[in-house]
């Protein structure tokens, strides 16, 4: 991977997601803000992000099945999951991951 | 590989119908219903029902892109997976391994699962042409296929976004100049369940599966080919074990040599009929007659004669087993038998079963090919025939013209019901496809049977016009002036009672022979002409 890019905060976090974007298109810059913004929300801590870019990687498309961008994949916890879009609407990503929202008090 | 695609090879893209580049499928019979091939660098859409043979064409067409015209493909697949399509074709004789070891091909199956995609907000599908793009600068593909791209429908939630992006699809595929088959599902009311032929304007084939007299038979038409002639009807095809065969019936190219080499009709005095010198090597022959007349014997003959010349000869036999014939043979001093031990000679005898025909006539195609004989004999044609008379005759056009195409020689017989004349009519109306026939039949003279010969016609040669008797001994078949002719060639009758049976010499007062003769007159001008 050469365009990676990790927030980590531990040795290996409990969820490791990968973002498949084309370029540094608007789109795809707000699906990694919306991305970060969400697992600081829920998943503080918790989670690593890697981000590729298929216009630099192609041949990584293949393996995670891409179609279309952006895409999130779920690589842990498994089983594997996949949604697709800028992830702006909260809830879906949410339902999407299947992650327990965090309460906000 | 000679047989199918022997002229192909000089001939990548031809331009023809007012400057339209077009890429030759090398499937055979496909580049002759389209007038030369797929619109080059652009989009065709291929429909059909599940099984029409959609991927089939798909397939063949990058193999053979890949292998004859050294134009690599990349094979995006929707719905099967990579092995299962490796598996699938291997009957076909494509090794897709290998072309992707060769860097000929590449496949790249598209998993997508509705279940997996959740939605949660915009996207395009630029992942699926970075994938392509990939794939294609890889190996240099020239040609896509997409197969089935309408999978999509299924798999993405939001159709909006996925026709806005198959529009923007089919237009990257012209801009990279690739010649790409998208195949789509028939629809009820419209080519593609879809509406994929709103987005692929150039070229449309349709592609069915039908059955039609109990008989399944598989058919393509082309609906629409932008700026070029093409063939409009339905045209049969049949999937072989070299891949697929379209039979255009009527866009047939005569283009075969004829060349001038006579061979024996492995009679002596039937050579003497027809200028002593046989028929032309190349044509086809048609021996017809009712139960009984010879015409197995005189096949056998011409068979025979073949193999002395130390030539290959393929006998399909439909009426008798392989040991059958050979013992009868040789009862009238044919030695067959010999021949097939020596290699020259093989008989495949079989009943064409009733749903066989398809399968029949790929396997006599396969015969051909691997045997390569000079001389090929069905006997008898019209067992092809009987049952299936609508499906045969473009079928029987194909293969006469595909062995004249090789310079085989073909020998038909034909079984005729009326054994009071010479047919004229045999049932299948395959005679117009024969340059010389030949038509047998029983006379009965004073109360004893015999047998009669005439050669109806006999393209570029002239022939005897005389009525001849015909028998076997233990010598082979033996052929004898009978008594003068229409034709009159002035012979001594040395049949006794012969010309009053059958009525060539008498006044025209006989009802019998007066029909006879007027058939017989009419053959003799036919044949001239």
């Amino acid at each position: 991977m050469t365009t990676e890019k990790k927030d980590q905060k531990g040795p290996v976090a409990e969820w490791q997601l990968r973002l498949y974007v084309a370029g540094g298109t608007p789109r795809s810059t707000t699906a990694l803000r919306n991305l970060r913004r969400i697992c600081e929300t829920h998943l503080e801590g918790r989670y690593s992000i890697e981000v590729v870019d298929l216009l630099v990687n192609p041949q990584l498309a293949e393996g995670d099945q891409i179609l279309a961008v952006p895409t999130l994949v779920r690589k842990l916890p498994e089983p594997m999951r996949k949604i697709i879009g800028d992830l702006s609407k909260e809830d879906r990503v949410l339902v999407g991951l299947d992650v327990q929202p965090v309460r906000t008090t | 590989m000679r047989l199918y695609f022997g002229h192909t090879l000089q001939m990548r893209k031809k331009r023809n119908d007012g400057g339209l580049v077009k890429a030759r499928t090398g499937i055979n019979g496909l580049d002759e219903i389209t007038n030369g091939g797929l619109p080059a660098g652009r989009p065709t859409l291929v429909s059909g029902a599940a099984g029409s043979g959609k991927t089939m064409l798909a397939i063949e067409f990058l193999v053979r892109g890949a292998v004859e015209f050294d134009e690599p493909g990349v094979f995006m697949m929707f719905e099967e997976s990579a092995e299962e399509l490796t598996a699938n074709v291997r009957s076909l004789g494509f090794d897709l391994d290998d072309l992707i070891a060769r860097r000929k091909l590449v496949l790249d199956q598209v998993r997508v699962e509705r279940s997996e995609i959740e939605e949660t907000g915009e996207y395009d599908l630029e992942g699926l042409f970075i994938r392509l793009g990939h794939a294609v600068d890889r190996i240099g593909a020239k040609r896509v296929v997409l197969d089935t791209l309408e999978a999509l429908f299924a798999a993405l939630p939001n159709e909006a976004v996925l026709r806005a992006e198959l529009r923007r699809l089919f237009e990257w595929l012209k801009k990279r100049g690739l010649t790409a088959i998208i195949t789509g599902e028939r629809g009820e009311n419209s080519l593609t369940r879809y509406g994929l032929e709103e987005y692929v304007a150039d070229c449309v084939i349709l592609m069915d599966h039908r059955i039609q007299d109990k008989i399944a038979t598989r058919h393509m038409r082309i609906v629409k080919y932008r700026g070029s002639s093409h063939g409009t009807n339905e045209y049969p095809f049949i999937i072989t074990t070299k891949g697929l065969s379209v039979l255009p019936i009527t866009s047939l190219l005569l283009e075969h040599k004829a060349g001038t080499e006579r061979i024996s009709t492995g009679v002596p005095t039937l050579d003497d009929m027809i200028e002593g010198s046989g028929y032309y090597r190349g044509s086809s022959i048609l021996v017809s007659g009712s139960a009984g007349t010879g015409k197995s014997t005189l096949a056998a003959s011409f068979i025979a004669a073949a193999c002395a010349r130390g030539e290959r000869a393929l006998l399909f036999a439909y009426e008798e087993s392989a040991s059958q014939i050979i013992r009868n043979m040789a009862a009238v001093g044919i030695d067959l038998g010999r021949w097939v031990k020596k290699g020259l000679l093989q008989i495949h005898a079989s009943r064409p079963s009733l749903n066989g025909l398809e399968q029949h006539l790929v396997q006599m195609h396969d015969n051909v090919k691997e045997f390569r004989p000079t001389v090929v004999v069905i006997d008898p044609i019209s067992n092809l025939t009987m049952e299936y008379d609508r499906a045969v005759k473009p079928t029987l056009m194909r293969l006469i013209d595909h062995l004249k195409v090789e310079g085989i020689t073909a020998l038909f017989t034909s079984l005729t019901s009326n054994s009071a004349a010479f047919q004229e009519d045999s049932e299948v109306g395959v005679s117009s496809l024969m340059d010389t026939w030949i038509a047998l039949r029983n006379v009965e003279i004073d109360a004893a049977r015999s047998r009669a010969l005439v050669v109806l016609k006999a393209r570029g040669i002239s022939h005897s016009q005389r009525v001849m008797g015909f028998g076997f001994s233990k010598k082979g078949v033996e052929i004898h002036p009978v008594g003068p002719t229409l034709a009159g060639d002035g012979a001594v009758p040395t049949a006794a009672g012969a010309k009053r049976e059958w009525g060539v010499n008498t006044p025209p007062s006989p009802k019998k022979g007066n029909r006879e003769r007027a058939s017989k007159a009419k053959n003799g001008r036919k044949a001239k002409g």
